[in-house]
């Protein structure tokens, strides 16, 4: 498969009023990568990542997804919104909804998927992260290890082109990291465009093909994760990893 | 005559006045659930000026009496060959109408706003989200003070005896002039209500239990 393009980023900027939270961020993410995005608290991760899904939207810059220039004049983000899937750090799941409903609402709502085939398809993805027995449970019946598994297929419900993990496992009690980060990896192995922000050191160099340190809404540096964990270039990315490690 | 004949002798009457004094309240309600939605949605519209409309609407009704509120209701739209019934209805809906846009916002604005991220993030619009997601959710919160509210309209209901409507309190009044004995008829009338309330609460609670599932 030839490496389109699946994110680019150009020139970003983003504030909360005074606030500059992006400054000039420029990224370009290839199909079937999956990178790692690190940084203090603050420095703007998360606010990327909702700039890449629109939750957000831009001062400036250009926001490409899968080599089409997304811009709310011309498009309806709520279209662009289901091509890039999310999973927050709280889960965010619907608690009035089962398991299963939660996979198939979206679908259903925004696909205008039959019911049946929603369901099928729901029941499908439940298998994959390993949850069919819960699903016809309510949210709050499970572990957060669970919770997200199911916030995942979720997202994967819509056949979205790209994941975005805003620290998918940093509610998690540790015991439970572990089955997220193997559902994440098995993703990434199959060939989702993904983009993770994480302190899992582990899962960054065993899985991203590269990795992003960002300080005060700017990138520092970008390597492969081995090189940018173990021999960082700049000495505000070692002060980082010095201090997470 | 004892308390308990008088209430065997006179409770066809009361029985009647109970179910206008249910009718009316139930009406109203029904009407400023809706007026109520209507009024929280512009209360977090987050565009001014239908905050201000909101803002403005609220300021009114609990700014004077239900009784001066009915009474406007009253001659304002009997003149234009409404009926009691309905002038009353209305007046009480304009004034539950206010409290219950309060309920319905709060609770709106009670449920994490990671739900309406999430429910964005999967591409729905932010209506549909609205609808789906966070209205369900909230109405479950607003439940226990919208069983309040219903139970505070079924009181105040008994205003409108001030224009003539022959229900529960009325019913009672009438009889105690009548028999120049207001105490008896009022303790009588007081059971009525206690149990309308009690009636009531139990149904909230039974919805409450059943709504709460899932937690
Ligand atoms: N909606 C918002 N309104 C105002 N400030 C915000 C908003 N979202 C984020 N910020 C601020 O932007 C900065 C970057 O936030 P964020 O992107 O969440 O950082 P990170 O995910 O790296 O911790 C923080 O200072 C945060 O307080
Ligand atoms: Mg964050």
């Amino acid at each position: 498969m030839s490496k389109d393009i699946m994110i680019n980023v150009e020139k970003l900027n983003k504030s909360f009023g005074d606030l500059h939270v992006l400054r000039d961020i420029d990224m370009t993410v290839n199909q079937s990568e999956v990178v790692c995005l690190i940084g203090a608290s603050g420095s703007g991760k998360s606010t990327l990542l909702r700039c890449i899904n629109f939750l957000e939207l831009k001062d400036s810059g250009l926001v490409m997804i899968g080599g089409e220039k997304i811009e709310k004049e011309t498009h309806d983000l709520n279209e662009v919104r289901a091509r890039v899937g999310m999973v927050f750090q709280h889960f965010n799941l619907f608690p009035h909804k089962t398991v299963l409903q939660n996979v198939m609402e979206a679908p259903i709502y925004v696909k205008k998927y039959p019911k049946e085939e929603a369901k099928m398809e729901a029941r499908a993805l439940l298998k994959k992260v390993g949850l069919l027995d819960k699903e016809n449970v309510y949210p709050s019946k499970l572990s957060g290890g669970q919770k997200q598994r199911v916030a995942i297929a979720r997202a994967l419900a819509m056949k979205p082109e790209i994941m975005l993990f805003d620290e998918p496992t940093s509610a998690l009690d540790p015991e439970l990291v572990g089955e997220v980060l193997a559902t994440m990896k098995e993703l990434a192995e199959e060939g989702m465009t993904m983009v993770v922000v994480t302190h899992e050191m582990g899962f960054a160099r065993e899985v991203a093909d590269w990795a992003v340190y960002m300080h005060e809404g700017r990138i520092v540096e970008v390597g492969h994760p081995e090189q940018l964990f173990s021999n960082p270039k700049e000495a505000r990315t070692k002060n980082f990893l010095d201090s997470v490690l | 005559m004892d308390l308990l004949t008088k209430f065997i002798d006179t409770y066809p009457v009361f029985l009647k006045g109970m179910l206008l004094t249910f009718e009316i309240t139930i009406v109203s309600i029904f009407i400023a659930i809706f007026i109520g939605l209507f009024f929280a949605f512009l209360k977090i519209s987050n565009i001014k000026i239908l905050e201000w409309i909101a803002d403005l609407y609220i300021f009114l009704v609990r700014g004077t009496p239900l009784v001066v509120q009915i009474f406007i209701f009253y001659f304002g739209l009997t003149a234009f060959n409404i009926s009691d019934f309905l002038a009353v209805v209305l007046g009480l809906a304009f004034h539950n109408g206010a409290y219950i846009a309060e309920i319905f916002r709060g609770a709106i604005q009670s449920i994490d706003h990671g739900q309406m991220e999430a429910g964005r993030s999967l591409g729905m619009t932010m209506g549909l989200t609205m609808r789906r997601i966070i209205l369900p959710q909230a109405s479950r919160r607003a439940l226990p003070p919208l069983g309040n509210q219903f139970i505070i309209a079924l009181k105040d209901s008994s205003l409108a005896s001030f224009i003539g409507m022959y229900e529960l309190f009325n019913v009672a009044t009438t009889h105690g002039s009548l028999k120049y004995d207001y105490m008896s008829y009022l303790l009588i009338v007081a059971v009525y209500y206690l149990v309308l309330v009690l009636f009531f609460s139990i149904i909230v609670r039974i919805i409450e239990k059943k709504m709460s599932s899932s937690d």
